[in-house]
């Protein structure tokens, strides 16, 4: 799928003439990122040609041109999520978001406070960021979480301390895509006077979020996981009450002095009108996307036995499913599927051979977390795409089961456990 | 990123399948782990003039897991166990131009037509090999 | 709406034609560089691409090359490699080291009236650090557009066992720029200096050394930088890295530039070109003349038509003199009314011309009183 041909409206599906195949390889990989919306490239155009200033030259017309640009978008993207525009600043992306948010925090405040409560689920940037303030002398709880994926309350509420300086829970998993209760988790947090970030790349603008109403201190925003560009991201950071940080970039001073360097104005407008559109249109997307991963899910499950959805049922975001398919491992699976773009595990260590740390962490074991797929729909998704990826993922994981020893085992009543398997 | 010949392989294995492992002749290796994210169960069915007349396979693994197993049965047949017990991991490697990172799928063939010749000789006992 | 003409090409440039193309279709395509379906190996092949032309530019190997969100990032990562050695810098580096630097607890070496960087002092600083040192001194100054001696500096440097940086962010694409020639450990590149987008840039080693991230995740740009790649402003990088190589229109910039100063003289008011005496870049000039203040002329003169600007963009808008100037040695009354002039590859004679034409009635309107906002505007 190439989008943004100029002429093709968004959720157009691209066929091909009288066959009933739509345009080949289908992206089912809306997670790892997500093509950047035609209405956002048309935006960013002009802040590429005639507005190409520099926003902090503040003396001309070029400069003051960008900068309003900058401005706009500042708004929009805290128009989504009930912020004001003053607590939005912009960065490279989530991962640098991820990062300001929580060394900024630990650091500032590293006289009085020295814990850091964080979940065995996070993206890689927070448990490596987490990691590395453990070698600086840091103290990290790392809350585990239940089967479906959720954390426990109860757990999180006994291990904050007195010197606890930050809860950093995601909002929406990237591999299983459940949402954590970030209502309650930002209460908890709230009563005992610790700051509350959440890693929301996968939320915002899929599922509706209200930093006040939530309790959210600070919050970490990827552009293009909703339909913005790569190279930008924003970290909202609240006024009242104060947090305050330690940037990690110095210079310029720009963004208040918490992230220095030129911002890149046609990555902010884009990153704003992602934003508003989602803002405008996550409702009814919600809908449809839901109805287009019902349609999914049972297509799979009505045709395969053995298949186990990975997270919570409930709390989840529609695009995503990820889906164990017992006895064929994923990668040769994927391989199989070579029209249907999905991922074994996050896009970050799907080049590594380890199962997924997340399944890991749900419980699910070595065995059945290898052969875990990531189903992942989004805004370009069509019915004619979810009805192939049925037909030839249900057609591969039944060839692959008929070349299985695993299978046939399973078949045969022979309980894979009880075998004495060599390491290797 | 998959070289045409694991393609091949994956596409169209050859010897799917398997023979009853009591039957005549029939050695099996069943080699890896499903926590490592591949298994192989090999089979040879030896000849009367102990040449291994035909093999199948059944693979839980990637796309050169598959293509490793699928081509150590089309190697192995015609065979003495001798012959068979020679094929080494690097030449499956180099055959199917394996990347550093899959290298260890052609280890596991090397592994599953050894054990499979182990098997063999387990079952009809050491006799065999002395009398060669 | 016509912005008039644009000679402030130091603190952005406008993007390339083979850059927007660039851009524009890997816009157009999904796909994250980590992914190993086909969407993502397209992903990567664009940042692959770029990386080989980027690293061209500079005459290093594509693997020693780490993408970051731009210069500014690229100059705190490199800082932040200096593993415990004394910090060195010098007086007239960018905010994004100086800034850095001084957190740090850095030693600041000194530069001439010229606006180079005074080595011998340098040298001094080396031997008082009572270890090896992290040096980091840039190749061209973005007010003055000195070059400075980067090549001797770290070649003293180094035989005294410190660890080199050079911020080349403004000197790439304006002259030949080769990390071997000059010696040193790190370099750090902003692309929208050279006509690519902004919010990449990326910091080039000079061999098989460290890097210890700033921001961390992923495991991207061989664990030196985390965060997906930003593909398509990457793309673009590369597209006017390739076009930046060739040095193409130099001379002609270099003589455009020359004849601004030479009808600046002509006016017969007292004028300092800084750094007039010393190398510099082909496209930059900083000039004090009379009694206005900075922002009073580059007001003005955006008035008139015409956009410039006083100091680096970074710090425009915040009222202080130059420091770079101050560092050269001038009094706060010359340093806070100098204003930089930088052009680049769309600019021709017409534009020094009708620049010269505003100034001129500039310097008419003012001559009463220089510093009254109104009269000022009306006049302009």
């Amino acid at each position: 799928m190439t989008i943004a041909n100029q002429n093709q409206k968004p959720t157009a599906a691209q066929t091909i003439p009288g066959a009933n195949v739509p345009k080949l390889p289908i992206y089912l990989d809306y997670q790892a990122t997500t093509p950047c919306d035609p209405r956002v490239v048309e935006v960013m155009l002009p802040y590429f040609t005639e507005k190409f200033g520099n926003p902090h030259s503040r003396n001309h017309q070029y400069g003051w041109d960008a900068e309003a640009g900058v401005e706009k978008a500042r708004a929009q993207i805290a128009s989504l999520i009930k912020a004001d525009e003053k607590e939005i600043i912009f960065t490279s992306g989530a991962t640098e978001s991820n990062n300001l948010a929580i060394k900024g925090v630990a650091h500032f405040y590293k006289e009085k406070k020295n814990h850091i409560i964080t979940t065995v689920t996070e993206h890689k940037c927070v448990l490596d960021s987490c990691r590395h303030l453990e070698l600086e002398g840091f103290e990290v709880t790392y809350l585990p979480v239940q089967q479906n994926g959720l954390i426990d309350l109860d757990v999180l509420r006994k291990a904050i301390t007195p010197k606890t300086a930050i809860v950093s829970i995601m909002a929406v998993n990237n591999e299983i895509g459940v949402i954590q209760p970030l209502a309650e988790i930002g209460k908890i947090c709230r009563e005992n006077h610790v700051f509350f970030h959440t890693d929301a790349a996968q939320a915002v603008g899929k599922i509706a979020i209200d930093v006040d109403a939530m309790n959210i201190d600070l919050l970490s925003i990827s552009g293009h996981k909703i339909y913005g560009p790569k190279g930008i991201g924003a970290l909202y950071v609240r006024r009242k009450p104060r947090v305050r940080l330690e940037a990690l970039i110095h210079g310029g001073g720009q963004e208040r002095g918490f992230r220095s360097g030129t911002l890149p104005t046609p990555l902010c407008v884009g990153l704003g009108e992602a934003c508003a559109i989602a803002e405008r249109e996550m409702g009814a997307e919600a809908v449809r996307l839901k109805k287009l991963s019902d349609r999914l899910y049972k297509g799979i499950t009505d045709k395969l036995e053995e298949v186990y959805l990975n997270g919570d049922a409930e709390h989840r975001i529609p695009g995503n499913l990820n889906i164990s398919f017992a006895h064929v491992e994923g990668e040769g699976l994927m391989m199989g599927i070579k029209d249907l773009c999905v991922s074994s595990g996050s896009a970050c260590t799907s080049a590594s051979l380890e199962p997924s740390y997340v399944l890991r962490a749900l419980g699910v074991e070595v065995e059945m977390a290898h052969t875990s797929l990531r189903l992942g729909i989004g805004r370009f998704t069509t019915e004619q795409e979810v009805d192939y990826a049925v037909e030839h993922l249900v057609q591969a994981v039944l060839r692959l089961r008929e070349m299985s020893p695993l299978w046939e085992m399973a078949q045969a009543g022979i309980d894979i456990k009880s075998i004495q398997w060599a390491e290797h | 990123m998959y070289s045409e010949k694991v393609v091949d392989h994956y596409e169209n294995p050859r010897n799917v399948g398997g023979f009853g492992k009591e039957e005549a002749g029939v050695g099996t290796g069943l080699v890896g782990a499903p926590a490592c994210g591949d298994v192989m169960k090999l089979q040879i069915k030896v000849g009367a003039d102990g040449r291994i007349e035909d093999a199948r396979f059944k693979t839980f693994g990637c796309g050169s897991a598959i293509a490793s197993s699928s081509l150590a049965t089309e190697w192995v047949k015609g065979k003495t166990l001798d012959e068979a017990e020679t094929i080494k991991n690097t030449e499956i490697a180099q055959f199917l131009s394996l990347p550093p990172v899959k290298i260890h799928c052609s280890v596991l063939a090397e592994d599953a037509i050894k054990a499979a010749i182990k098997d063999y000789r387990e079952k009809t006992g050491s006799a065999d090999k002395a009398a060669e | 709406m016509n912005r008039g003409i644009y000679m402030d090409w130091n603190a952005t440039a406008p993007l390339r034609p083979s850059a927007l193309a660039a851009m524009t279709a890997a816009l157009q395509e999904v796909g994250n560089p980590s992914s190993v379906h086909a969407f993502g190996r397209r992903a990567r092949a664009w940042v692959d691409h770029a990386r080989e032309a980027v690293t061209a530019l500079v005459g290093a190997k594509a693997p020693l090359v780490t993408f970051t969100s731009g210069g500014t990032e690229a100059n705190n990562l490199a800082l932040n490699t200096r593993y415990n050695r004394p910090l060195i810098v010098s007086a007239i580096e960018h905010e994004s080291v100086l800034r850095p630097a001084r957190l740090a607890g850095a030693q600041i070496a000194r530069v001439g009236r010229n606006g180079e960087v005074d080595v011998a002092h340098l040298n001094h600083l080396l031997d008082k650090a009572g270890a090896p040192a992290f040096v980091s001194v840039m190749l061209a100054n973005n007010e003055t557009g000195v070059i400075q001696p980067v090549a001797e500096i770290a070649h003293v440097a180094k035989a005294k066992g410190a660890v080199v940086h050079c911020d080349a962010t403004q000197a790439i694409g304006r002259i030949a720029v080769d990390i071997n020639e000059l010696g040193v450990d790190y370099l750090t590149m902003s692309a929208h200096k050279i006509g690519g987008p902004q919010g990449v840039g990326a910091l080039v080693l000079g061999g098989e050394l460290p890097v210890e991230p700033l921001v961390q995740g992923g495991g991207q740009e061989r664990n030196r930088r985390g965060g997906t790649e930003n593909v398509a402003a990457i793309a673009g990088f590369g597209a006017a890295a390739q076009d930046a190589a060739s040095l193409a229109d130099s001379s002609r910039i270099t003589a455009l530039r020359d004849l601004l100063e030479e009808k600046l003289v002509a006016f017969g008011l007292p004028l300092t070109v800084f750094g007039r005496s010393a190398a510099r870049l082909p496209n930059t000039t900083c000039f004090a003349s009379g009694t206005k203040t900075a922002e009073t002329l580059v007001m003005a003169l955006d008035l008139a038509g015409v956009a410039i600007s006083a100091g680096s963009a970074c710090s425009s808008g915040k009222v202080r003199p130059s420091h770079v100037i101050s560092a050269m040695g001038f009094d706060a009354a010359t340093a806070g009314s100098a204003i930089r002039v930088s052009l680049g590859w769309q600019n021709a004679q017409a534009d020094i011309d009708q620049f010269i034409a505003a100034w001129g009635r500039v310097q008419r309107a003012g001559l009463a009183r220089s510093d009254d906002a109104d009269s000022r505007i009306s006049a302009a």
